[in-house]
């Protein structure tokens, strides 16, 4: 039994009667009022999450992007300032070490998040890489938000006007509720929303300011699982893991064009090779439509009753009212439309190869001038 | 009514055992999504897991407080997993068991002794 580590959020978290459980060696808030409830308030209004169990990072030196394009597969030579882009932090056999967001909110390099399991040795794989001028830092005095949600456009933008004009994945970093913070409109949940970086010793306050709004619930990691299962968003050390490809995971648009022409990425023979023919799995969506819950670790058989595959994340979906699961299979069964079925306890259980997002994305793109 | 230390509930009437999970379980729980209730004639035996309770994250098993024949499950449950959550130690019962000796309730919790292990928690 190992110490788990706390947010500069945890007494907030007590405070509102939230059920806490381990994660990420994190003690993190699972629920507050309970999954479903915190689920529907987050496709309906406004969800406020803690995430600074999360590894944020800033990367800087004049060949800072050009250093770190050495590990990851995307492009971050032509991204813009005020741009992030996702990415894959990827090891020498093409296999997936992280997932990740990498942006640049202004013109000191880039700005990082990792997974709370991973920030440990993703940062220490870096570090030891480091060359020339290029420095990581940790931003270890900083809290991570996420506020989720339809209405989440209009609490953010009664505190700073500008909020409503950024575009999806756009990123700044700005002086908001009185403290430096490094926002970007994106998130976890399929909904229009951001995550703001805050000083930690401001997050508490600023987390009850928004909480002050009555569109704004706290919401739990519970809710957080199931609206990004939803959103068919893969979790690291779940969907996806060192073993996975970026093709396997079915996260390709990763893979920039200009990337792929250099071939110039970690595991770049086996990614195009798997490109060019076929991966020897493939990450895929379910409708399971009978039964129980098919959770991870659940079989998948093709029709005659062959085990071909695994679930990997998988279970009620609140908005469409059915049963979900993402899992993996062979390329020949992951057409849409496919019969499959996924043994639960046992039991066969009808299910069909349906396309992801399960619930449609509702991002918010700026209209094209 | 009986409880287990694993927050069943056992009420016992002439040989036939009612029994489902606690108040206290399924708040646990959070919002139950789906229970599998035992199949009816089959036998199971004390402590035995007969059926299991879903919720949005998880599956959980359920014990058989008792011994003996399932002689009918609740199949509105199915329908209603909610009911677990609404109406735990009534509508949300799991199962009756047709139990062979009435004496194995005799190592089971009374109400004030299961409250008292409640506030232990």
């Amino acid at each position: 039994m190992t110490d788990l580590k706390t947010t500069p959020l945890n007494a907030a978290h007590r405070a509102l009667g939230a059920r806490m459980v381990g994660f990420g060696g994190y003690d993190m808030p699972v629920q507050y009022e309970g999954v479903l409830a915190e689920h529907r308030w987050t496709r309906e209004h406004a969800g406020l999450f803690d995430v600074s169990h999360m590894g944020q990072a800033r990367i800087t030196g004049a060949d800072a992007v050009s250093w770190f394009e050495r590990f990851v597969p995307g492009d971050y030579q032509i991204l813009k300032a005020g741009k992030q882009k996702y990415s894959l932090l990827l090891n020498d056999d093409g296999g997936i070490m992280d997932d990740l967001m990498a942006g640049k909110p202004d013109h000191a390099g880039l700005y990082v998040v990792v997974n709370a399991g991973n920030k440990e040795e993703d940062f220490a794989y870096l570090q030891s890489r480091l060359e020339g001028d290029v420095t990581l830092t940790r931003l270890e005095d900083r809290a991570l938000l996420a506020i989720q949600g339809p209405e989440a456009a209009g609490v953010m933008a009664a505190h700073e006007p500008v909020l409503a004009e950024m575009g999806f994945m756009e990123c700044a970093r700005l002086m908001l509720f009185g403290a430096d913070c490094f926002i970007s409109r994106s998130g976890y949940t399929g909904e229009d929303g951001y995550e703001i970086s805050v000083p930690a010793d401001q997050a508490e306050r600023i987390w009850n300011t928004l909480l002050e709004d009555a569109r704004v619930k706290p919401i739990g990691l519970g809710a957080r699982d199931s609206l990004r299962l939803e959103a068919g968003l893969p979790l690291y050390g779940h969907d996806i893991d060192p073993t996975t490809s970026p093709v396997e995971g079915a996260l390709t648009f990763a893979l920039s064009k200009s990337r792929r022409e250099r071939a110039d990425f970690p595991g770049a023979d086996r990614i195009l090779k798997e490109l060019a023919d076929r991966p020897a799995r493939v990450r895929i969506g379910l409708h399971v439509k009978e039964g129980a819950p098919a959770r991870e670790g659940a079989e998948i058989a093709d029709a005659d009753g062959t085990v071909v595959g695994k679930v990997t994340s998988g279970g009620p979906s609140p908005t469409l009212g059915r049963n979900i699961a993402m899992g993996y299979v062979p390329p020949h069964l992951s057409e849409l439309g496919t019969e499959l079925k996924v043994i639960v306890r046992g039991k066969p259980a009808a299910a069909t190869v349906v396309a992801m997002p399960f619930v449609a994305q509702r991002y918010y793109r700026k209209p094209k001038a | 009514m009986k409880f287990t230390k694993d927050h069943e509930w056992v009420k016992l009437d002439g040989d036939v055992a009612t029994v489902g999970i606690t108040k206290h379980a399924a708040d646990q729980l959070g919002d139950v999504v789906f229970v599998e209730t035992p199949e009816v004639g089959k036998t199971v035996g004390k402590g035995d897991s007969f059926a299991v309770v879903e919720s949005v994250k998880a599956a959980s098993d359920v014990y058989a407080p008792v011994a003996g024949e399932v002689v009918e499950a609740n199949e509105a449950l199915s329908g209603a997993p909610e009911t677990v959550n609404a109406d735990a130690e009534g509508e949300g019962w799991f199962a009756k068991i047709k139990v062979s000796d009435a004496s194995q309730l005799d190592g089971l919790m009374d109400r004030a002794a299961y409250d008292a292990l409640l506030a232990t928690l």
